[in-house]
Parts: structure tokens; C-alpha cells; sequence
């Protein structure tokens, strides 16, 4: 406070005017970011390291919450296996389907503006409005889907109510909300440099060659973006797992994310301090991800400065 | 290049060929393009029936009546749409809908004044406003970008019970008036944009600092603000974690708490339960389309995903 304390005296009185003005506009984000945000995440870990069932005070256990959570609580590998395997499926098709739209899209030609409109439509729909239609046509029993494959003559799968297929479904409905990030894929295709295409085009590259040599590069800031927003948001996923498969991760545990796992402590057993602890290493998790993806992004993300000079 | 190649008069056998190949390139190029065209917009037409599918079977599984919702064979369309059950549905058991829309709508809307409100002010504050201390706090705001929303849900939960206003719209509300980071990012990244002399002009002539935000800087970040409510929007209405964990009264259900519950109570209705997500994902299509600029833009500028 004392170097604040000392710009304020030496401001002239204008100067003194614009600054009062300065804190009151960024006053009530100054009250929301130390109630919601840095207030809460001082608590949170704190309350990983106490039991609290919010009736009684927080207890002080030292490390026991983690302990538990790696050694005695099956349902946490359970969880974390769950989202990892998610987010390993979800990301990459993720990213292949939305980037095969955009370069589908990528052309000015007549209507294709209603083609972009329609991918993103879905993105619209509820999450627990298109979860309950995903369960309608995924119908293990009578499900347009089953009747599709069976059509094709493919066996009918038991999608949503098998344990090995609840997972894949997921990210099949996953990527049915893949519109957004094709549009994200769709800008980064307009700012590829027109002209290099077109030179590399003369020199006698092919399609293939072109878009693996100009526009993947180019593309690359791009698919780093989706690729750490995809892993923030599949490590996440929590209206669609808890709609399929509640607090209990039906059918067999296999849709018990973490995500559904810190809500099953903190707001059904209201084991506080428990779920913290999750919460906290979960979010460890995330930011360990995060840094190695950009870490191993230097070697093949494409910055028009050269990192050399 | 050596014009001059061109200018000298080529021999008639020489000059003749390319004259004579010239057009049936360009009707080969043509084919090419042609097929090209026929292909991409069959393949896109493809992946659009695969997209739009889920809302079609939406649509006539709720025009079902109950034992055609999965019949064998495939009914692509009822023998016999039952438009009543759309009317039906407005009034089920335990699915009040007109309230659960009341709801929903308020739930969104104000959540989408207040985050303007207070995003807008802080935007403003960060990007023009000279005050002690304000590069450090931005920083800050920065930082909290990076947090996951799970890390400081428990804390505020516990901080709202021992206010004792669980189960009341507060804590779903609250927060939206003090900003989110991430808006108040983007906010300050419009309003950087904007000329210093503008402010400055406005200065000599002697208007306030809040007029100066009012009148003259909010009209110019008009398209920021409305990215900003259009998202806030659509999220609020999406969100189903925030109002499962703090609603307890029923009748204070936002819509995708209210299809839920109806999916737990009436778990065969298959049909009426298509009718209920039809109705709710119906509200936001038709925002959609009256703000559609706004939807494309904000995801091209800014990366925010529906």
C-alpha cells in the first residue's frame, strides 16, 4: 500500500480526479475477484487439508484427504480413468471433425454461409436437452441409430447402457457440439496467406502437400488454442456424464467423471474438505496439462517471429 | 520476364497450337471446378443431414404417441402427428413449463444485465483510466482466467450458506454484478482500440469521467457488448450445475433443471420428454437467428465456443 499511498500524493488534482474514477468503475470487479475468486481459492486449499462437513468447523488432518484420495478410494481411479480416457477420445476426434468442417467450409462460394449456419445450430441446444436426445436416438432397444447400423448390416450396440460404450456415445454427442470450434478452425483458414498458397501451387505442389506444409503450419496457434480449450473443457464434463449416469456413474461406474465425483462429496455426502482435495488436484492436473501442451507447442506451433533473433 | 519474346511474330505453326488448346483447357479447368463444387457441397450437404438429424428426431419422436417413439421398424414420420402433445407438455405432472421459461428467462437476463454492467465499467476502468496500482490488478484478472470454476465453487458455496441464502436466486445472480474475467479481458481489449484523442477532447470540453463512458465510449463498443450479452445469454440458459446445486423449491427451476427432473420422474415418456427438450432449445434457435451476427462474430473475435 505505502508505494500506492506515495503515486497518489504526487498526482496533480486532474490526475487524482481520473484515478478515483479509474477505481470506482473497476470497484465492483475488485469486491466479485476477492469474494469468488482469490478469497475461494485460498479456501480451497485450505479446506483440502481439513474434514469439514460444514455443520461442524474444518479439522485440521494434514495430508489425509490426499492420502485417501490415492490410496483408499477406488472411486477416484475410477473417475480419473474415466475422464482421462474421455478427454483422450473427445479432444482429438474433436479437433479432426471441427478442422475437416472448417476446410470443407473454407471456399466463397453461394450458400455456404447456411452450411455454417447448420454446423453450429447444435451448439445451441441445452446440454440436457441434447443429452436426452442423444438418448432417444442411441436407444439400445429401438434407438434410430441401432436401426441404422443394423441397416448397414452392422451389430446393434448398447450405446449409453453398456459400460464399454457409454464413453465413446459421450464423445459421439460431444462432437455433435462441434460447430463452435469449426467456426474458431474457419477464421484461422481466412487468415492463411492466399498468396503462398498460390506460389506453392505454381512450384507444383499438390493439395496434400499444400495443406500439410502451409496450411497446417499456419493453422497451428489455431489448433493449440482448440486443443488447450478442448482439454480444459473434456476434464470438465459434468451436465452430460450426470445426466446419463447420476451421482453413481451408471451403467458400472463408467460415467463418473471427476467432475461428478466432487459433486457427489461436496453435495451429497457434504464431505467438504474431501472434495476440495479432488477439486485441487484436479485443478493441478489441468495446469500441468495446459503447460506441457504449450511447452511441446514451441516445436510445432508456427510464430511468425523467429524465436532465434 | 522478356516481353519482347511476344512482341515478334511467332511462326503460324507455332502460334496456332496454343490459340487452338487454349479454350479446351479452360473448359477442362471448368470441369474440374465444377466436379470440385459438386463434391464439396455433397460432402457438405452429407455432414448437414448427419447435424441437423438429432433435431429432426427430436421433432417427430415428440410428435409420437407413446408406444411409436420406438417401434420397429423405423417410423421416420407418425402415421399420425400428435400435435396435442406439445400442448400437453406445457402443463405435465411435476414439469409446470411456463414457469420453469419464467425462470429460465429471468435467470438469463439477469444475469446478462449484470455482467454487461460490471464488465463494461471494468473493461473501461482497466484499458483508460489511470489509477495507482492498476497494471498489477490486471494482471491479476488475468490470472484468474486460468482458473478452473471447480476450485472456487466449494468456498462460495460455503460462503453463501453462512449468509444463509442457499436455496434463494442470490447466489446464482450475485456474482454476475461483480464481472467475469474473461469479458472484462476482452472489454479492455475493445476500448484500448479506441483513439486517445476521443477522451481527451471530450476532457477539454469539460464532460466527466462517467459521461465520457457513458456517452461517448459505450456506443462505440456497441458490437463488443452485444457478443457479450448474446453468450452470457445462451451460458446462463445452458447452465445446470450452478442452479442443481443452489435451487431447491421446484418452482424456482430454470429449464434444464426442469427437463431433468421431468427425465427422472417420467423416465418412459420418451415423447413427451422429446416435447419438453423441443420447447427448451426452441427459445435460444430463435435468438439465434435474431442475433445471428452476433453468435459468428463473437466466436471469430474472441474464441468463445456455444
Amino acid at each position: 500500500m505505502i508505494p500506492v499511498m506515495r503515486d497518489w500524493q504526487r498526482m496533480s488534482a486532474i490526475q487524482r480526479r481520473q484515478a478515483r474514477a479509474g477505481l470506482l468503475f473497476v470497484l465492483p470487479w475488485l469486491i466479485g475477484m476477492t469474494l469468488f475468486m482469490l478469497y475461494p481459492i485460498v479456501a480451497s486449499l485450505y479446506f483440502s487439508f481439513t474434514d469439514y462437513t460444514v455443520l461442524e468447523r474444518p479439522r485440521w488432518v494434514g495430508f489425509e484427504n490426499y492420502e485417501t484420495l490415492l490410496t483408499n478410494d477406488p472411486s477416484f481411479r475410477i473417475a480419473v480413468a474415466n475422464s482421462l480416457i474421455y478427454a483422450l477420445m473427445a479432444v482429438p476426434t474433436g479437433l479432426i471433425v471441427s478442422l475437416g468442417l472448417a476446410l470443407l467450409l473454407n471456399f466463397n462460394e453461394r450458400y455456404i454461409g447456411v452450411y455454417r449456419t447448420l454446423f453450429y445450430l447444435p451448439s445451441l441446444a441445452p446440454p440436457v436437452a441434447g443429452t436426452v436426445i442423444f438418448l432417444v436416438l442411441f436407444n439400445p432397444q429401438g434407438g434410430l441409430m441401432n436401426a441404422i447400423l443394423e441397416g448397414v448390416g452392422l451389430q446393434r450396440v448398447g450405446w449409453f447402457e453398456d459400460p464399454d460404450w457409454s464413453k465413446p456415445s459421450l464423445v459421439l454427442l460431444s462432437l455433435w457440439g462441434v460447430g463452435a470450434g469449426t467456426l474458431i478452425f474457419l477464421a484461422g483458414l481466412k487468415e492463411v496467406p492466399q498468396s503462398l498458397l498460390e506460389s506453392a501451387s505454381i512450384d507444383g505442389a499438390n493439395v496434400f502437400q499444400r495443406f500439410w506444409h502451409i496450411t497446417i503450419p499456419m493453422l497451428s496457434p489455431v489448433i493449440l488454442f482448440n486443443l488447450v480449450m478442448g482439454v480444459i473443457s473434456s476434464f470438465q464434463v459434468f451436465t452430460q456424464a450426470f445426466v446419463i449416469g447420476g451421482t453413481t456413474g451408471r451403467p458400472l461406474e463408467s460415467t463418473l467423471m471427476v467432475m461428478v465425483l466432487i459433486y457427489r462429496n461436496a453435495f451429497r455426502y457434504f464431505k467438504m474438505g474431501y472434495a476440495s482435495a479432488i477439486a485441487v488436484a484436479l485443478a493441478a492436473v489441468i495446469l500441468v496439462v495446459t503447460v506441457v501442451i504449450f511447452r511441446v507447442a514451441r516445436s510445432w506451433v508456427f510464430s511468425e517471429v523467429d524465436p532465434a533473433t | 520476364m522478356e516481353k519482347t519474346v511476344f512482341t515478334e511474330p511467332l511462326p503460324d505453326s507455332l502460334a496456332a497450337a496454343p490459340r487452338a488448346n487454349l479454350p479446351a483447357r479452360r473448359i477442362a479447368g471448368r470441369n474440374i471446378r465444377l466436379a470440385q463444387s459438386v463434391v464439396r457441397y455433397g460432402l457438405l450437404s452429407v455432414v448437414s443431414l448427419a447435424f441437423l438429424l438429432p433435431f429432426y428426431w427430436m421433432t417427430i419422436s415428440a410428435l409420437k404417441d407413446d408406444e411409436e417413439v420406438f417401434a420397429q421398424p423405423i417410423e421416420w414420420f407418425p402415421a399420425e402427428p400428435q400435435w396435442n402433445n406439445f400442448i400437453d407438455v406445457l402443463d405435465y405432472p411435476g414439469f409446470p413449463f411456463w414457469r420453469f421459461m419464467l425462470n429460465s428467462t429471468f435467470y438469463a437476463s439477469v444475469v446478462t444485465i449484470g455482467t454487461v454492467l460490471s464488465c463494461a465499467a471494468a473493461g473501461y476502468g482497466f484499458a483508460r483510466l489511470r489509477f495507482p496500482g492498476r497494471d498489477l490488478l490486471f494482471m491479476l484478472t488475468v490470472a484468474c482466467l486460468m482458473i478452473p470454476g471447480i476450485v472456487t465453487f466449494i468456498p462460495t458455496f460455503i460462503l453463501f450458506r453462512s449468509l444463509g441464502i442457499l436455496g434463494s436466486w442470490w447466489p446464482l445472480l450475485l456474482p454476475a454484478f461483480c464481472g467475469s474475467p474473461f469479458f472484462i479481458f476482452m472489454m479492455r481489449q475493445f476500448y484500448i482500440g479506441i483513439p486517445q484523442e476521443l477522451s481527451d477532447a471530450a476532457r477539454v470540453d469539460g464532460a466527466g469521467e462517467f459521461r465520457i463512458f457513458a456517452q461517448i465510449m459505450l456506443p462505440l463498443v456497441r458490437p463488443a457488448l452485444l457478443v457479450m450479452a448474446v453468450f452470457t445469454f445462451l451460458w446462463t440458459w445452458h447452465d445446470f450445475f450452478g442452479p442443481l446445486v443452489y435451487l431447491s423449491n421446484r418452482d424456482m427451476y430454470p429449464l434444464s433443471l426442469g427437463l431433468h427432473s421431468f427425465r427422472s420422474q417420467h423416465d418412459t415418456d420418451w415423447n413427451m420428454m422429446m416435447a419438453a427438450a423441443t420447447i427448451s432449445t426452441l427459445p435460444l434457435i430463435v435468438i439465434f437467428f435474431l442475433a445471428q451476427r452476433y453468435f459468428l462474430e463473437g466466436v471469430r473475435l474472441t474464441g468463445i465456443k456455444g
